[in-house]
C-alpha cells in the first residue's frame, strides 16, 4: 500500500459539483468533498442521504449525472480499470457467486489485480486467515452465512493491498467478533491506506475514523477531522444520575427544562441528559436546582458530547411532512439541470 | 480487455460447475447419435407402426439423409441450447449483483462481455463437435463413410449458424435486466430469421443460409456460395457484440 499521507498533494478522492438526479429526484446535490490520503473517513447521513450514490458513482457502478468526481487524481468517468487496481470496494450486501469457493474468488480478485504464481497462493491463504474464513475456504459460497459472505466481502476488497478501501454499511451482517475483527483491520490500515466507511454505527466512526463527513439529502452538511467537529458542533452536555429511591425527578425534570439555558433535557435509563446553550451558567446552576428539588445525585458530571449528538443536531429528527408514507425522509427533487 | 484471461477461466469453470457444459454436450452427444439412426430407421418404423392395413412407401435411406437430419436436429436443438446459455449471461449477473463485484475490480466492461461469448461459443463448439463425432461414427457404422475434413467444417458451419442466435440472445441479455425477456427476443429473432428465410433474395445473407453449404461439406459434394452466409452470420455475431458493448459500456449496476 502506498498511498501515505502526502500533506499538501493530490487527495485520494475529490468530488466537485457532483450531482446525480434519478428522474425527479436529486439523489446528490453538487457534493465538493476531498478525502485526504491515509485517513480513514466516515460518510455519514440517514437513509437517502447520498452516501451509498456516492460510493456507486466513485467504483464507476454509477455516471454522475454532473459534475466530476476523481480516484488519485484520475476522473473516475474515465472508468480506467488501473484506478479501479488501487481500490476496493465492499458493498452493503455482497453479492458472489454461489456455485464458486471462498478461496476462488480470493483468487479471482487477486489475479485481476495482476497477483499470480506463489503470490498468490499465500496473499489467498493469509487473507482468509485475517478475515477468520480460513477453515471455509474449501466451502461453496452459497453455503455461507451472511456474516461469512460479509467477511469475505472485505477479504475479496482487501486481497490485493489496495491503496483506497471504501466499505458501505460493513458491519450490517457481523457477529460481534467480526465487527471487532473489521474495525481492527481498519485501524491496522491507518497510515498506509484511504479508508471511506458508509455507516450508521456512530460508536464504530468515534472508534476509527480521523475524518468525518456528514451528508443530508444529497448534500454535504458538514467535513473535517472528528475532534474539530465534536468541539465545533457539539454543545456542552451535563449527565445526572439520581441515587436510588430518588424523590421528586418530575419536579427537577421539569425546573431543568424551564432553565434558560437548557435547550433539551432527556430521561433514559435512569439518567438525565441536560443539554444546554450556555455551559459556565449550566455549571453554576444545575446543582441549586438539584438541591432546592431535594433530588439526592449518584453522580454528576459534564459529559463529553458524542458524534450522535453532533449528529442528530447537523441533521436532526425529520418533520413530519418531510416523511413519506414509509417512514423514510423524502428525497430532495430535482431542479432544472 | 483487461482481465479477459482471467475472465474468461472463470466464464469456463461456471460453465462446468453449473452443469452447463456438460449437459449441454450431452444433449447433442444424443443428437449426434440418433440423427445417423433415425434416418435409417425411420422407415421400418413407420411400417412397424402403420401395420397390415397402412402401406407407406419411403424411399430407401441414405447417407444424405444422415446428414439433412444431423443438420436439421443441430440447428432445432442447437438454437434452443444457444438461447438458453445465452439468455441469463449478462441479465441475471446484473439483477444479482455479481456484475458489480466484477467491474469494481481492475476488469474492462469489454474483457467481462467478450469472456462470456466466448465460453458459450466453447461450450457450443465441445457440443456441436460431439454430435458431430457421433453422427460421423454412426453414419459409418449404418451407412458408408463421409469425409473427415468435409465433416468437420460442415460442424464449423452449423455451430456458427447457432451461434448466430446466441450472439442476439446475448444482446438482449446485456439490453434488458431480465434473462426471461431476452429468452423471449432470442425466440423472436429465430422467428423473424425463420420467415425471412423465405425471402430467395435475403436468404444467402441469413445464418439459416449455412445449412446447405454445411450439407454440401459433409457430403463431400461441390460447395456452393458458402462465403455470403459465413460471412454475413460472422457479421451479425460480431455486430451483436459490438452493440452489447456499446450499451453495457455506459449502463449502471
Amino acid at each position: 500500500m502506498t498511498g501515505a499521507n502526502e500533506a499538501g498533494g493530490e487527495p485520494a478522492v475529490r468530488a466537485r459539483g457532483l450531482t446525480k438526479r434519478f428522474g425527479a429526484v436529486l439523489a446528490l446535490d453538487s457534493l465538493d468533498l476531498d478525502v485526504p490520503r491515509g485517513s480513514i473517513f466516515g460518510l455519514l447521513g440517514p437513509n437517502g442521504a447520498g452516501k451509498t450514490t456516492t460510493i456507486r458513482i466513485l467504483t464507476g457502478l454509477a455516471r454522475a449525472s454532473g459534475g466530476s468526481a476523481s480516484v488519485a487524481g484520475v476522473d473516475v468517468a474515465d472508468d480506467r480499470p488501473e484506478v479501479r487496481r488501487r481500490m476496493g470496494y465492499v458493498d452493503q450486501d455482497p453479492r458472489f457467486y454461489g456455485w464458486m469457493k471462498g478461496r476462488e474468488l480470493l483468487e479471482l480478485s487477486a489475479r485481476l489485480a495482476g497477483i499470480e504464481g506463489p503470490e498468490l497462493r499465500s496473499r489467498v491463504a493469509e487473507t482468509l486467515k485475517r478475515t477468520g474464513l480460513a477453515d471455509a475456504g474449501e466451502r461453496r459460497i452459497g453455503a455461507y452465512s451472511g456474516g461469512m459472505r460479509q467477511r469475505l466481502g472485505i477479504a475479496q476488497a482487501v486481497i490485493h493491498e489496495p491503496d483506497l478501501l471504501i466499505l458501505d454499511e460493513p458491519v450490517s451482517s457481523l457477529d460481534p467478533e467480526g465487527r471487532r475483527d473489521l474495525l481492527e483491520l481498519i485501524e491496522g490500515l491507518r497510515g498506509t491506506a484511504t479508508v471511506i466507511v458508509s455507516t450508521h454505527v456512530l460508536a464504530d466512526v468515534e472508534r476509527i475514523c480521523d475524518r468525518v463527513a456528514i451528508l443530508d439529502r444529497g448534500r454535504l452538511v458538514t467535513e473535517g477531522p472528528l475532534a474539530d467537529l465534536l468541539e465545533a458542533h457539539a454543545r456542552p452536555i451535563f449527565e445526572l444520575v439520581p441515587a436510588p429511591g430518588a424523590v421528586a425527578m418530575d419536579d427537577l425534570v421539569a425546573r431543568l427544562r424551564a432553565a434558560s439555558w437548557a435547550t433539551g433535557v432527556d430521561v433514559a435509563a435512569g439518567t438525565i441528559r441536560v443539554t444546554v446553550s450556555d455551559a459556565a451558567a449550566a455549571a453554576r446552576e444545575i446543582l441549586p436546582i438539584v438541591v432546592s428539588c431535594g433530588v439526592v445525585l449518584a453522580s454528576f458530571e459534564q459529559a463529553r458530547p458524542t458524534l450522535e449528538d453532533v449528529f442528530l443536531e447537523l441533521v436532526g429528527p425529520a418533520s413530519s411532512d418531510e416523511l413519506d408514507g414509509r417512514g423514510f425522509v423524502r428525497p430532495r427533487a430535482a431542479g432544472p439541470s | 480487455m483487461t482481465g479477459f484471461r482471467v475472465l474468461l477461466g472463470k466464464e469456463l469453470l461456471e460453465q462446468w460447475r453449473t452443469l452447463r457444459l456438460p449437459v449441454v454436450a450431452a444433449v447433442f452427444l444424443l443428437v449426434g447419435l440418433s440423427s445417423p439412426l433415425l434416418a435409417r430407421f425411420t422407415p421400418e418404423l413407420l411400417d412397424a407402426l402403420g401395420g397390415s392395413q397402412l402401406q407407406i412407401v419411403l424411399p430407401t435411406p441414405t447417407t444424405a439423409d444422415a446428414v439433412d437430419q444431423l443438420i436439421k436436429n443441430v440447428s432445432q436443438f442447437g438454437i434452443l441450447v444457444a438461447v438458453l446459455l445465452a439468455m441469463g449471461s449478462v441479465a441475471t449477473e446484473k439483477e444479482r449483483g455479481t456484475a458489480g463485484l466484477i467491474l469494481t475490480k481492475p476488469a474492462g466492461r469489454g474483457a467481462f462481455l467478450v469472456a462470456k461469448v466466448v465460453a458459450i461459443g466453447a461450450t457450443l463448439a465441445v457440443a456441436v463437435g460431439l454430435a458431430a463425432a457421433a453422427a460421423w461414427f454412426y453414419t459409418l457404422v449404418l451407412f458408408e463413410p463421409l469425409p473427415v475434413a468435409g465433416f468437420a467444417a460442415s460442424a464449423v458451419l452449423q455451430w456458427l449458424a447457432i451461434m448466430a442466435f446466441a450472439a442476439i440472445t446475448f444482446l438482449a441479455s446485456t439490453l434488458t435486466r431480465s434473462a426471461l425477456a431476452a429468452a423471449g427476443i432470442g425466440v423472436v429473432a429465430f422467428i423473424v430469421i425463420g420467415v425471412l428465410s423465405a425471402f430467395p433474395a435475403i436468404a444467402p445473407y441469413l445464418p439459416v443460409g449455412l445449412g446447405a453449404p454445411a450439407r454440401a461439406l459433409a457430403l463431400g459434394q461441390p460447395v456452393e456460395d458458402a462465403l455470403r452466409p459465413v460471412l454475413a452470420t460472422i457479421a451479425l455475431v460480431g455486430a451483436s457484440v459490438a452493440i452489447a458493448w456499446l450499451s453495457f459500456r455506459r449502463q449502471e449496476l
